[in-house]
C-alpha cells in the first residue's frame, strides 16, 4: 500500500518563484534597453573583423552619408555648451527653449542658420529624408562649420570635466560612421578637418563581418 | 502545488472532493514565454552596440626639424594603391623603381581584396621580411596605404581590416602620387 501512495506523488514543480524572477529580469531588461534613435541619415557601415567597442561618454559621432556630414554628441551638457559657443561665433541667438530642444537632439545635420527652423519642427518630422542636408564642411579646412563644431565640442568636454574637478582630463573621442559606398575624397576631407583640430585618433564604426573574408 | 484542478474528478463522491480543489495555475508556459523575452532583450541590448576599429593618423603639426624620419629600406616597404571597381595595385619598393631581385619581384600587380587576394601577398612578404631582417623585434614590414579618388570608404576599411589581421610592423595612410595614379591607369582601374 505504501508503495502505491508514493508513486502517486505529482512530478510538477512550483513555478511561482521562477516566474517571479523571470518577469523581474524581463522588466529590468525592457527598462534598460534604449530605443533605437532615428537618425537623419541611416548609413550602411562597412564590415570588419575588429570588434572594439565604442565608448559611451564624451563621444562625437560624425556620420558621412551621400557626401553629407551629420553630427551627434553623446552628452547633453556638451550639446548645450557647443551650441552656445557656436551661436556666439556665428552671431545667431537661440532662445532657452531652442537650446533645450537641441540638447535633446541625438544627431543633426543642418547648417547653423537653418538650425532654428529644424528645432521648430516636430520631433517626428525632423528625420524625414530631405529635411537635413548636412553640415557644411567645404571651404577653408579650419574655417568651416564642421571644424567649429568639432572644436567647440572638444572644448566643452574639457570644460565640463574641469568644472567637475576631474584630475585627469580626457579628450573627446571621435567616431566616424561612413557609408560603404562613400567616395574616399569625402572621407579624407573629414579626416583632414579632424587632424587640423588635433584629433588624430578616432574610431571607425563598422559592422560585424559575417561572410568569409 | 502549481496545478489547475479542472473540477469534477470522476463523479464518485463529487460533493466532498470538489471543495478540496487546488487554486494553483500551471505556470510552465508563462515561464517559457518570460525567458524567451528575456533572451531576446539581452541579445538586442548587447548586440546592437556598434563595433568599431581604431585609426591613428600622424600628427600634422609642423614636424620638429631635429626629427629624422624613420628610414626603411625599399625591400621592406610594400605599397597598396586602392583603385576603382574594388581592385588594387601593390608593389614593393619605390614608386618609380619597384624593388626587384632574385627572390622578390616587386613589380606592380593587380589584386583583389580579401583572404584570397591581397592578404596572401602581404602575408608572404611579411614572412619574407621577418626572416631576412637582423632583429625581427625591431624591424619589419612597412605597409603604405594610398587610396585614390576612385576608391570608396569600404575599400579603406577593408584594407585597414587586413592590417588588423596581418599585423605588419607598421602601416600608414598616405596621399597618392602621380606615379601611383599612372600605375592604376596601366592596370585600367584608375
Amino acid at each position: 500500500m505504501a508503495n502505491i501512495k508514493t508513486s502517486k506523488k505529482s512530478t510538477r514543480i512550483d513555478m511561482t518563484a521562477m516566474c517571479d524572477v523571470a518577469f523581474l529580469l524581463l522588466s529590468f531588461f525592457i527598462m534598460t534597453a534604449t530605443a533605437k534613435v532615428p537618425e537623419p541619415k541611416p548609413v550602411d557601415t562597412p564590415a570588419s573583423t575588429v570588434k572594439a567597442k565604442l565608448p559611451e561618454r564624451n563621444l562625437l559621432t560624425i556620420t558621412i552619408g551621400d557626401s553629407a556630414v551629420y553630427l551627434g554628441m553623446s552628452d547633453r551638457e556638451t550639446r548645450i555648451a557647443a551650441l552656445e559657443a557656436m551661436s556666439l561665433k556665428y552671431n545667431i541667438a537661440f532662445t532657452p527653449k531652442e537650446i533645450k530642444d537641441f540638447s535633446l537632439l541625438e544627431s543633426f545635420g543642418v547648417p547653423l542658420d537653418q538650425l532654428k527652423s529644424l528645432l521648430a519642427l516636430e520631433n517626428g518630422k525632423r528625420n524625414k529624408p530631405g529635411i537635413q542636408e548636412g553640415i557644411p564642411y567645404k571651404g577653408d579646412i579650419s574655417e568651416n562649420e564642421l571644424s567649429d563644431w568639432v572644436f567647440y565640442a572638444s572644448e566643452a568636454v574639457i570644460l565640463e570635466q574641469q568644472g567637475r574637478g576631474v584630475e585627469k582630463l580626457k579628450e573627446i573621442e571621435v567616431a566616424i560612421k561612413g557609408g560603404s559606398k562613400e567616395k574616399y575624397p569625402v572621407v579624407k576631407r573629414v579626416f583632414d578637418i579632424l587632424q587640423k583640430q588635433n584629433v588624430n585618433n578616432f574610431y571607425l564604426v563598422t559592422s560585424l563581418r559575417s561572410e568569409d573574408f | 502545488m502549481a496545478e489547475l484542478n479542472t473540477g469534477g474528478g470522476g463523479g464518485k463522491g463529487g460533493k466532498v472532493r470538489s471543495k478540496k480543489s487546488n487554486p494553483g495555475v500551471d505556470l510552465t508556459a508563462m515561464v517559457d514565454l518570460a525567458f524567451l523575452l528575456i533572451t531576446f532583450f539581452i541579445l538586442t541590448t548587447t548586440l546592437s552596440k556598434p563595433q568599431s576599429m581604431d585609426l591613428s593618423l600622424p600628427d600634422t603639426d609642423k614636424p620638429n626639424p631635429n626629427d629624422v624620419p624613420p628610414e626603411a629600406p625599399a625591400w621592406r616597404t610594400l605599397t597598396v594603391v586602392l583603385g576603382k571597381n574594388d581592385k588594387l595595385v601593390y608593389y614593393i619598393g619605390l614608386t618609380d623603381a619597384p624593388y626587384v631581385d632574385a627572390e622578390i619581384n616587386g613589380k606592380p600587380k593587380l589584386e583583389n581584396y580579401g583572404g584570397k587576394g591581397i592578404r596572401k601577398a602581404i602575408l608572404a612578404h611579411n614572412k619574407y621580411v621577418l626572416e631576412h631582417v637582423d632583429d625581427p623585434n625591431k624591424e619589419g614590414l612597412t605597409v603604405l596605404i594610398k587610396a585614390s579618388k576612385s576608391a570608396n570608404y569600404k575599400n579603406v576599411v577593408d584594407i585597414l581590416d587586413e592590417m588588423a589581421i596581418i599585423k605588419p610592423r607598421s602601416y600608414s595612410i598616405v596621399d597618392v602620387t602621380p606615379g601611383d595614379i599612372k600605375m592604376l591607369e596601366d592596370k585600367k582601374i584608375k
